[in-house]
C-alpha cells in the first residue's frame, strides 16, 4: 500500500504540463542528433518520389571505359556532373545508382511493414480481444516464429518462391507480422477491461465499432514506432536476402546488391561497398533514431525529462 | 517446476513439428521440387528418375507421412551435393556456428549492459545521447558491410588477421567482431529502458535515502533487477545471433551451420535444407529451454507460481 501511495506521490509532482506540438518541435531541431536524422530522411524521400529528376545519370546505363572510376572523377561527357561517388564495375554512376536504390528499399521497407503491420495489428487485436483458443493459436505461432531466425525462414520461402521484388515484400511481411501482433495482444489486453471500454460496450456499441474507435487510437502511438523500427529492420532485411541473391534481381540497384557486386573489389575500389552499405547504415540509423525520440514524446513522464534536458542545454 | 518444464517440453516437441511441416510445405509444394532440384532444361528421363529418388511419385499425404517418420528417425536422406547422408554434415558444422556465436555473445554481453547502464545513469545527457547514436548503430547495420569494412580495414590495409577460412585466432576475430555489434547493441538500449525502469522505483528511493553510494544503489540493487528483462530477450537474441550467422560466416567463409544453409539453398541441395533447418529448429528449442530453466530459477514469483501449478 505504502509503495502505491509513494508512486502515486511522484507522478503527482511530476504531473506532465501540456505540450505543444511547437514545443516538441524546437526541442527537436536543437537536437543535433534529431536534426541529423530528419535531413537523411527528407533526402530518402526526394529520393523515393523523384529519383529520374535527382540522378545525374541513368542507373543503367553503362560504359566499360568508366569503370572503376574513384570517387570525384570529372564526367567523361562535356560539362557533365562529375562522378563524386566514382562509378562501378560497369562504368556506371554509383551516386545515380544509390538515388535509385534508395527507391527500391524505401519501396521493399515501406510495402512489407504496411503489410506485416496490418495483417500482425489485426491478429493481435483479434487474440487480445477475443481470447480463448484463437488467442492461444495465435501466440503459439507468434512464440514460434519470434524464436526462428526470420531470415532463415525468409530465404526458405523465396527458395520456393523464387527471387524478385514482389516477393521480397511477400516474404518480409509474411516474417515479420509477429512483431506488431505481440505488441498489439499485450496492450488490447491490458485494456480489454479498463473501464472505458465496459462503458463503450454497456451504451452498446458493436465489438467492430470499440475496437476501432475505442481501442486503436490508444495502440497508434506504440504502434507507429514499431512501424517505424520495422521498416529499419526491413530495409536490413532486404538488403541481406539481396547480398545472398534470394533478392530484388540484377541490373536493379539495390543496396544489398550493389555491395555485393563490389565485394570482389574491396581491396582496390573501396567505394563500391562503403557508400551504398553507408547508404543502409544512415537510414537505418536515422529510422531507428527518430522511433527513439517519437517514444520520448509519446511518453508523458519521459517527455518531461526529454523536454527539460533538451531545452536547458542551449537556452 | 517439473510439471512447468515438462509442458514446455511437450511445446517444443509441437514446434519441432510446425518447422518440419514449414520445411515439406516449402520444399515440396510451394514450387516442384523436381524442378528446384535439377533446373529448368533437365531432360524428362533425369527428372523423372529424380521423381522417384525423392517419393514423390505417391499422394502427398504419404509423402508428408514418409517424411516425418524419416526426420523423426533422422534420416534426411543424402545430399544431393556432396553425394553422403545429410544430416552427419550438418551436424559436424555446428561447433563452428556454436564458437563463434559464444564469442560474440561473450563480447556483448559486458560491454552491452556498460553501455547501457552509463546511458541509464544520466537519461538524456550528453554521454546518453553518444551511446544511444552507438548502440543504435549495433542495430541499424547489415553484418555483410560492416565485415567487408573491417576486410578493408584490418586485412587489407594493415595486413592484420586473416579475411576467410578456419583455424586459430587470426581467423577468428573478425568475425566474432562483425557478429557482436549487433546483440551489444541492442542489450545496452534493454538495460538502459530496464535500468531506468527500475530506478524510478520506490526501493530505489528507499536505498538512496538510506545514504548508499549511488553507485552502489545502481550497480548492485537496481542492475540486479534490471538482468531479468535482459535474460528474457535472450531467447530472441538467439534467433537474431543466427540470422547474423548466416551472413557472417558466408562473408568470411567460416564453416558453420549459416554458410552451409546458403550453400544447400543455392545448389537446390533438398536434403541439406531440411537437415539444416531441422537442426537449427532443435538447437532453438533447447536453448530456450534452457533460458526458460534460468529465468525461472531467477525470478522466485515465476519458480512458486510454476511449482503451486504442479
Amino acid at each position: 500500500m505504502t509503495s502505491e501511495a509513494v508512486t502515486r506521490l511522484d507522478s503527482a509532482s511530476e504531473a506532465p504540463r501540456s505540450v505543444g506540438i511547437g514545443l516538441i518541435l524546437r526541442r527537436l531541431l536543437r537536437d543535433p542528433v534529431a536534426v541529423f536524422s530528419l535531413l537523411v530522411l527528407t533526402l530518402l524521400l526526394i529520393a523515393l518520389l523523384a529519383a529520374g529528376q535527382v540522378a545525374p545519370y541513368d542507373p543503367l546505363r553503362q560504359n566499360l571505359r568508366l569503370r572503376n572510376l574513384p570517387p570525384g572523377t570529372p564526367s567523361a561527357d562535356e560539362g557533365g556532373f562529375p562522378h563524386i561517388l566514382g562509378t562501378d564495375e560497369l562504368g556506371r554512376d554509383l551516386l545515380s545508382r544509390l538515388i535509385h536504390g534508395a527507391r527500391v528499399s524505401l519501396a521493399v521497407g515501406l510495402g512489407s511493414a504496411l503489410l506485416s503491420g496490418t495483417a500482425g495489428t489485426a491478429l493481435g487485436i483479434v487474440a487480445g480481444y477475443y481470447g480463448g483458443r484463437l488467442d492461444d493459436l495465435i501466440m503459439r505461432l507468434v512464440d514460434l516464429q519470434m524464436s526462428f531466425p526470420f531470415l532463415l525462414l525468409a530465404l526458405l520461402v523465396l527458395y520456393a518462391l523464387g527471387p524478385g521484388f514482389v516477393n521480397v515484400i511477400l516474404v518480409l511481411a509474411l516474417v515479420r507480422w509477429m512483431v506488431y501482433a505481440r505488441v498489439a495482444r499485450g496492450l488490447t489486453l491490458a485494456m480489454r477491461t479498463s473501464p472505458f471500454i465496459d462503458a463503450a460496450r454497456v451504451t452498446g456499441n458493436s465489438d467492430l465499432r470499440i475496437i476501432r474507435r475505442h481501442l486503436l487510437p490508444n495502440l497508434a502511438s506504440p504502434l507507429v514506432i514499431l512501424f517505424t523500427l520495422e521498416i529499419a529492420a526491413l530495409i536490413l532485411g532486404e538488403a541481406a536476402l539481396s547480398y545472398l541473391g534470394f533478392g530484388v534481381q540484377k541490373p536493379e540497384p539495390s543496396w544489398g546488391l550493389m555491395i555485393e557486386a563490389g565485394k570482389s573489389y574491396v581491396s582496390t575500389a573501396w567505394w563500391l561497398t562503403t557508400f551504398p552499405g553507408l547508404a543502409i547504415f544512415l537510414t537505418a540509423l536515422s529510422l531507428n533514431l527518430l522511433a527513439s525520440s517519437l517514444r520520448a514524446i509519446s511518453d508523458p513522464v519521459q517527455r518531461e525529462r526529454w523536454l527539460n534536458a533538451g531545452l536547458k542545454e542551449r537556452p | 517446476m517439473l510439471a512447468y518444464l515438462g509442458r514446455r517440453l511437450l511445446q517444443s516437441v509441437a514446434v519441432t513439428f510446425v518447422v518440419l511441416s514449414l520445411v515439406f510445405v516449402a520444399g515440396r509444394i510451394l514450387g516442384d521440387p523436381v524442378r528446384l532440384v535439377v533446373g529448368i532444361e533437365a531432360s524428362e528421363e533425369r527428372v523423372q528418375r529424380v521423381r522417384e529418388q525423392l517419393n514423390l511419385n505417391q499422394p502427398l499425404g504419404e509423402q508428408y507421412a514418409t517424411f516425418i517418420g524419416d526426420a523423426l528417425s533422422l534420416q534426411f536422406g543424402v545430399s544431393f551435393w556432396q553425394k553422403v547422408p545429410a544430416l552427419p554434415r550438418v551436424l559436424e558444422r555446428i561447433p563452428a556456428t556454436l564458437t563463434l556465436a559464444a564469442a560474440a555473445l561473450a563480447l556483448a554481453l559486458p560491454l552491452g549492459i556498460t553501455l547501457g547502464a552509463l546511458s541509464a545513469l544520466r537519461p538524456w545527457s550528453r554521454v546518453d545521447r553518444i551511446t544511444n547514436v552507438i548502440s543504435l548503430g549495433g542495430v541499424s547495420i547489415v553484418e555483410f558491410w560492416l565485415a567487408l569494412m573491417l576486410i578493408l580495414i584490418f586485412p587489407v590495409r594493415l595486413g592484420w588477421f586473416k579475411t576467410s577460412g578456419y583455424g586459430g585466432i587470426e581467423y577468428f576475430v573478425l568475425p566474432a567482431l562483425t557478429l557482436c555489434y549487433k546483440p551489444l547493441g541492442r542489450i545496452a538500449q534493454i538495460t538502459r529502458s530496464a535500468l531506468l525502469d527500475e530506478l524510478a522505483k520506490p526501493y530505489v528511493k528507499a536505498a538512496r535515502a538510506r545514504g548508499l553510494k549511488e553507485r552502489r544503489v545502481v550497480f548492485v540493487h537496481a542492475l540486479k533487477n534490471a538482468a531479468v528483462p535482459v535474460l528474457t530477450i535472450s531467447g530472441d537474441e538467439l534467433a537474431a545471433l543466427l540470422n547474423g550467422a548466416i551472413i557472417v560466416e558466408t562473408v568470411f567463409g567460416w564453416p558453420g551451420i549459416g554458410r552451409l544453409t546458403i550453400q544447400a539453398l543455392e545448389r537446390r541441395d533438398l536434403p541439406m535444407v531440411e537437415a539444416t533447418v531441422f537442426v537449427v529448429a532443435i538447437f532453438i528449442i533447447v536453448t530456450n529451454l534452457l533460458v526458460d530453466m534460468a529465468y525461472t530459477w531467477l525470478n522466485p514469483r515465476i519458480r512458486f507460481s510454476a511449482a503451486g501449478d504442479a
